[in-house]
C-alpha cells in the first residue's frame, strides 16, 4: 500500500507535472515583467485599484503555480507579497515607496528563484530579509532596513526625528548582547521555547536564561547575544510568545543607550511592560517620530498607528486617473495571444519563400500565353500573385514584436541607475508600438541599454547641477522608435551636457588621434565611437570602463544598422540607431560578374560609377587604387577574388561600386550593376562551412542562389 | 550488453537497405536512412576557392545546401552531365547535403553475412569510409560511410575547429 502511494506520487511529481514546468517558467517570468512594470507606473499618492489588482492577480498566480509544483520558497515569498497587496487593495494599508521598493526587491528575488528552479543550478537566494520586511509592512510597521531611505526622503517626521535617524542603519550591524524580558506569562515554561529556536536557527545568535529557569511574576529574563534586529527576533518569537509579552533592553552598553537603540528600538517596536526598566525618554522620543509604539498595558489600546497607514487614502489626488484610464486602452491589446516555437515559424517562412519563387517563375512562363485563350488561367494567377504577397507580409509579420519588449526594461533600470547616482531622471518612451524582428529585438538590447545608461551616467547632471544651470531638476531621457523608410529608427535622446567639442578634441589629441579644429561637429562626435575612447573624467562603476561606445557601434553595425549623434553642449544629445527591420531580410544591390551575380547590402554602397581610362592607378605591381573626388581607395575586382570563369575574354570591367565598411572605403570592379531588391538573408553555414567574403546567401527570383558579400572583409582584404 | 558497445558505424548488426548508384564503372552503397530525395542535377552556384568536387550550393526549397560531385571526389575519369546525372540529396547529423553521382540504380537489402571487408588497397577512397564490400550476384557494391565521409576534413564541407 505504501509503496503503491511513493508510486504513484512520484509519477505525478516526476512524470506528468514536469512537462508543465517549462509553460509555468515562461509564464511566471511575464507575470514577474507584468508586476514590475505595475509597480514602476503605480502612482504612490493615489494608487489605481484595478492597477493594484493586477498585481495582486500577478502575485497570486505566481504563487498559484509555484505551490502545484513544489516550489515552496517561490510560494512562500509570493504568498507574503499577495497578503501585502489584498491589504494594499482593500485599503487597509496605505502604499508607499518603500513598499514598492520591497515588492520590487521580491519580484527579483522570485526572477532569481525561478532561475535555481529551471536551470537546477545557483545557489538559494535568501530572502530572510524580504519577508521579514513585508510582514512588518503588512503588520503596518515601516521595517528598519528601508526605514532609513523612508526617513531621508520628506517623510512624515516628527520635529526630533532628524537626529536619530542617521543612526539607524548602523545600529542593526554586528553581534550585540541584549537583556530579553519575556513575560508576564501564564506558563513561563513557555518561554523555554524560545533556547530551543535559537538550537534551531543557526545564525541567531546565542540565548541564556539570567534568572535560572524561575520565573518572577510570571516574567522570564535571558541575555541574548544576536546579530539580528529586535524586529527579527520579534517576528520569530510571535510564534511561541505574543509580540506584547517581549521586551528588549541593552546589556553593556550604557554609552550606547542614548541615541543608537533609540533609534533602533524606533523602528521596531516596543512596550513598557509592568515590572521592566522604564524605556529612556530619548528613546520614546526618537520613536514617536516616525516608528510606533504601544503604551503598557494600563493605557488601554493607544495603539499608535504608523503615520502611513493612519492616513487611509483620506486626501486622495485623482489628477491622474483620467489619463491612466486612456493609457490602459492601448495596454489591453496584448491579450490574445499564442506561443509558437521559433522553428515553426522560420519553417513558415521557409515555404513562403517556395511558395513566391514558384509564383515568380509561373508569372513568366505565362506572358508568352495569349490572353484571349487562356483568361481564365491568367486571371488565377494574378489572384495568386495577390494571395501570394499578402501570405509573404502576413507569415514574416509574425516575426515582429512591438519596441514595447525592449523598452519595458528601462524604466526599472533607471530607476535604480538614478537612485544610485542620486540623480533625478524621468523617462520617456515614444512608439512603443513600433514592430521589429525578434532576432533583432534580442540583439539591439544590449547596445541600447548601453546607450540609455551612458545618458544617465554621462549626460543628466546631479540636480543641484541642473538647478544651477536653470534646468529642472528632473533630468528627462526619452526613447523613442520610429519607422523611415524601409527601416526602423531608435532615438536615445537626454537633456543633460550634451558632448563637447573642446573636451573631445582634448582627449583625441592626447589619444594620439588626427584631430584638427577643421572638424565638422559630426565627425568630432564620431570620435566617441573609437576604440578605448571615453568621454568620462572618472571610472565610474556604472560606466566607463571596458565596453565603450566602439562596441556599441560595432554590435549596431553587424545587424546592418548605423548610428548617428547628434549633440548640443549643455542641452543634452542625441543618439539615433538605424536598423533594418529584419536580419532575415535585407536591402541588397545586385551586381554581375561574367556569369555570376552577387548581392552587395545596400546599406554599405555609398555610390557607382562608370570607370574612364586612367582612372585607375596601379602601385607597385599588385595594388590598385581608383581616384574618387579628391580620395584614392583601393580596387578590388570581384572576378579575381571571387575567380570567376570568363568566356569572352575581350571583356573588361567597367563599373566601381563603392563599398564603405569598418571605417574603410574600397572600390568593387564589377560588370554591371542589375538592380536593387530586397533579400532574404540565409546563412550558409547551415550545411556549408564559412566562406570567405561572403556573410551569407539569398535565393533569387529564379529559385538559384546568389552568395552576398561581406563587406567588411573586401574593405580588410584591401588594407593587406 | 558488450556486444552492442564494440558496434561501430563500420559494423553492420544486420540486413540493411542500401541505395545504390554509379560513379563511373563502379557501383556504390549507402545507408538508404541517410537519403532524404534524389533530384535531377540542376547546376549550383558556384563558392570561389572551393575544392574541385564542391560544385556549389543549391536552393533546395528555401534551404541552402553544398553540392558535392563524388565522381570527382573518387577520381573518375569521366565526369559528364547528362540527363542521368542526378544528385541524391543527404541528411547528415543535421546538415543537409547533395551528392553528384552517375545514376541511382536501385534499393537492395544486403544482410550482414553478404558484407565482406574491404581489402587495404590504395586508392581515391580511403578505406576508412567503406563500410565493406556487398556481394549482390554478380554484382560487387563498394559500401559507403556517407556519414563519416561528408563528415572528414578533407571533404571540407564541415568546418573543423583547427581550420576556423
Amino acid at each position: 500500500m505504501g509503496e503503491m502511494t511513493s508510486e504513484g506520487s512520484q509519477l505525478s511529481a516526476g512524470i506528468d507535472l514536469s512537462q508543465f514546468y517549462q509553460v509555468f517558467f515562461e509564464e511566471a517570468g511575464e507575470n514577474l515583467d507584468r508586476m514590475e512594470q505595475l509597480l514602476l507606473e503605480l502612482d504612490i499618492e493615489a494608487p489605481d485599484d484595478e492597477e493594484l489588482n493586477a498585481i495582486f492577480r500577478c502575485a497570486h498566480s505566481i504563487k498559484g503555480g509555484a505551490a502545484t509544483f513544489g516550489f515552496a520558497d517561490v510560494a512562500e515569498l509570493t504568498h507574503q507579497m499577495e497578503t501585502l497587496l489584498d491589504k494594499l487593495r482593500r485599503h487597509e494599508l496605505q502604499l508607499t515607496a518603500p513598499m514598492v521598493d520591497v515588492l520590487l526587491a521580491s519580484g527579483d528575488a522570485l526572477k532569481a528563484q525561478l532561475a535555481r528552479h529551471q536551470t537546477g543550478a545557483g545557489d538559494e537566494f535568501d530572502t530572510t530579509e524580504l519577508l521579514f520586511n513585508i510582514r512588518a509592512m503588512v503588520a503596518g510597521e515601516t521595517p528598519k532596513v528601508i526605514a532609513a531611505a523612508a526617513a531621508a526622503a520628506p517623510a512624515p517626521v516628527a520635529a526630533p526625528a532628524p537626529a536619530p535617524a542617521p543612526a539607524a542603519a548602523p545600529a542593526a550591524a554586528g553581534a550585540r548582547t541584549l537583556e530579553l524580558t519575556v513575560g508576564p506569562l501564564d506558563d513561563p515554561s513557555q518561554a523555554n521555547n524560545l533556547v530551543d529556536l535559537f538550537k534551531e536557527i543557526v545564525d541567531l545568535g546565542t540565548i541564556e536564561a539570567l534568572d535560572g529557569g524561575v520565573a518572577e511574576g510570571g516574567m522570564r529574563r535571558f541575555k541574548v547575544v544576536t546579530s539580528s534586529s529586535e524586529s527579527d527576533l520579534l517576528d520569530l518569537f510571535t510564534f511561541h510568545v505574543s509580540r506584547e509579552h517581549v521586551r528588549f533592553a541593552p546589556i553593556g552598553e550604557p554609552a550606547a543607550a542614548a541615541p543608537a537603540p533609540a533609534a533602533d528600538l524606533g523602528y521596531g517596536f516596543f512596550d513598557d511592560a509592568p515590572g521592566a526598566p522604564a524605556a529612556t525618554e530619548a528613546a520614546k522620543e526618537g520613536e514617536a517620530g516616525y516608528g510606533f509604539f504601544e503604551n503598557s498595558p494600563g493605557a488601554p489600546q493607544s495603539h499608535v498607528t504608523p503615520t502611513e497607514s493612519a492616513s487611509p487614502q483620506a486626501a486622495k489626488p485623482a489628477p491622474k486617473a483620467a489619463a491612466k484610464a486612456e493609457a490602459k486602452a492601448g495596454a489591453a491589446l496584448d491579450a490574445a495571444t499564442i506561443r509558437v516555437s521559433v522553428e515553426k515559424v522560420d519553417q513558415l517562412i521557409n515555404l513562403v519563400g517556395e511558395l513566391v519563387i514558384t509564383q515568380a517563375m509561373l508569372a513568366q512562363n505565362s506572358r508568352g500565353l495569349d490572353p484571349a485563350v487562356h483568361q481564365q488561367m491568367l486571371a488565377g494567377l494574378t489572384d495568386l500573385d495577390r494571395n501570394t504577397r499578402d501570405l509573404q507580409e502576413a507569415v514574416m509579420s509574425i516575426r515582429m514584436i512591438p519596441m514595447a519588449t525592449v523598452f519595458n526594461r528601462f524604466p526599472r533600470m533607471l530607476r535604480d541607475l538614478a537612485a544610485k547616482l542620486g540623480k533625478k531622471v524621468d523617462l520617456v518612451t515614444q512608439g512603443e508600438a513600433t514592430e521589429l524582428d525578434k532576432g533583432l529585438v534580442e540583439k539591439i538590447t544590449d547596445p541600447l541599454t548601453h546607450l540609455v545608461r551612458n545618458s544617465c551616467d554621462h549626460g543628466i547632471e546631479l540636480p543641484q547641477d541642473r538647478l544651477a544651470k536653470g534646468k529642472p531638476e528632473q533630468g528627462t531621457i526619452t526613447l523613442a522608435a520610429s519607422h523611415q523608410g524601409g527601416s526602423i529608427v531608435i532615438e536615445v535622446r537626454d537633456d543633460g551636457r550634451g558632448l563637447s567639442r573642446e573636451k573631445l578634441l582634448k582627449k583625441a589629441r592626447e589619444r594620439g588621434l588626427h584631430a584638427p579644429d577643421s572638424l565638422s561637429d559630426q565627425e568630432v562626435w564620431g570620435l566617441i565611437f573609437e576604440p578605448g575612447f571615453s568621454t568620462a573624467d572618472q571610472v565610474t562603476d556604472v560606466s566607463g570602463r571596458g565596453v565603450g561606445m566602439d562596441v556599441v557601434k560595432k554590435n549596431i553595425a553587424s545587424l546592418g544598422g548605423t548610428v548617428e549623434i547628434d549633440s548640443a553642449e549643455g542641452y543634452g544629445m542625441r543618439v539615433a540607431v538605424r536598423l533594418p527591420l529584419t536580419l532575415a531580410i535585407m536591402d541588397g544591390m545586385s551586381v554581375g560578374v561574367g556569369e555570376e551575380v552577387y548581392i552587395l547590402p545596400l546599406s554599405s554602397v555609398v555610390e557607382s560609377f562608370q570607370v574612364e581610362p586612367g582612372m585607375v592607378k596601379s602601385i607597385g605591381n599588385s595594388g590598385r587604387v581608383v581616384e574618387v573626388r579628391q580620395e584614392y581607395m583601393p580596387v578590388v575586382e570581384l572576378e579575381q577574388v571571387f575567380q570567376v570563369p570568363r568566356f569572352d575574354f575581350e571583356h573588361v570591367s567597367s563599373i566601381m561600386v563603392v563599398v564603405e565598411a569598418e571605417g574603410g572605403r574600397v572600390a568593387l570592379l564589377v560588370d554591371e550593376l542589375l538592380g536593387q531588391q530586397q533579400v532574404v538573408v540565409k546563412n550558409l553555414e547551415a550545411n556549408y562551412r564559412k566562406v570567405t567574403d561572403v556573410s551569407g546567401a539569398t535565393i533569387m527570383g529564379d529559385g538559384r542562389v546568389a552568395l552576398i558579400l561581406d563587406t567588411g572583409s573586401l574593405v580588410r582584404r584591401s588594407r593587406h | 550488453m558488450g556486444n552492442i558497445e564494440r558496434i561501430d558505424s563500420r559494423q553492420v548488426p544486420a540486413a540493411r537497405e542500401y541505395l545504390t548508384f554509379r560513379l563511373g564503372n563502379e557501383e556504390y552503397g549507402i545507408d538508404i536512412l541517410r537519403v532524404q530525395e534524389i533530384r535531377g542535377y540542376e547546376a549550383p552556384t558556384r563558392i570561389a576557392n572551393a575544392p574541385n568536387f564542391i560544385k556549389g550550393v543549391v536552393n533546395l526549397r528555401g534551404v541552402i545546401a553544398p553540392i558535392v560531385d563524388l565522381r570527382m571526389r573518387f577520381g573518375c575519369e569521366r565526369v559528364d552531365y547528362n540527363g542521368l546525372t542526378v544528385t541524391v540529396i543527404l541528411n547528415v547529423g543535421n546538415r543537409v547535403i547533395g551528392a553528384v553521382v552517375d545514376s541511382v540504380s536501385d534499393v537492395l537489402e544486403i544482410p550482414a553475412q553478404s558484407v565482406k571487408p574491404a581489402p587495404e588497397i590504395n586508392s581515391a577512397v580511403d578505406a576508412r569510409y567503406i563500410v565493406g564490400l556487398g556481394q549482390v550476384g554478380e554484382r560487387m557494391l563498394i559500401l559507403l560511410d556517407i556519414a563519416s565521409l561528408i563528415a572528414s576534413p578533407e571533404l571540407g564541407l564541415i568546418e573543423t575547429r583547427e581550420a576556423a
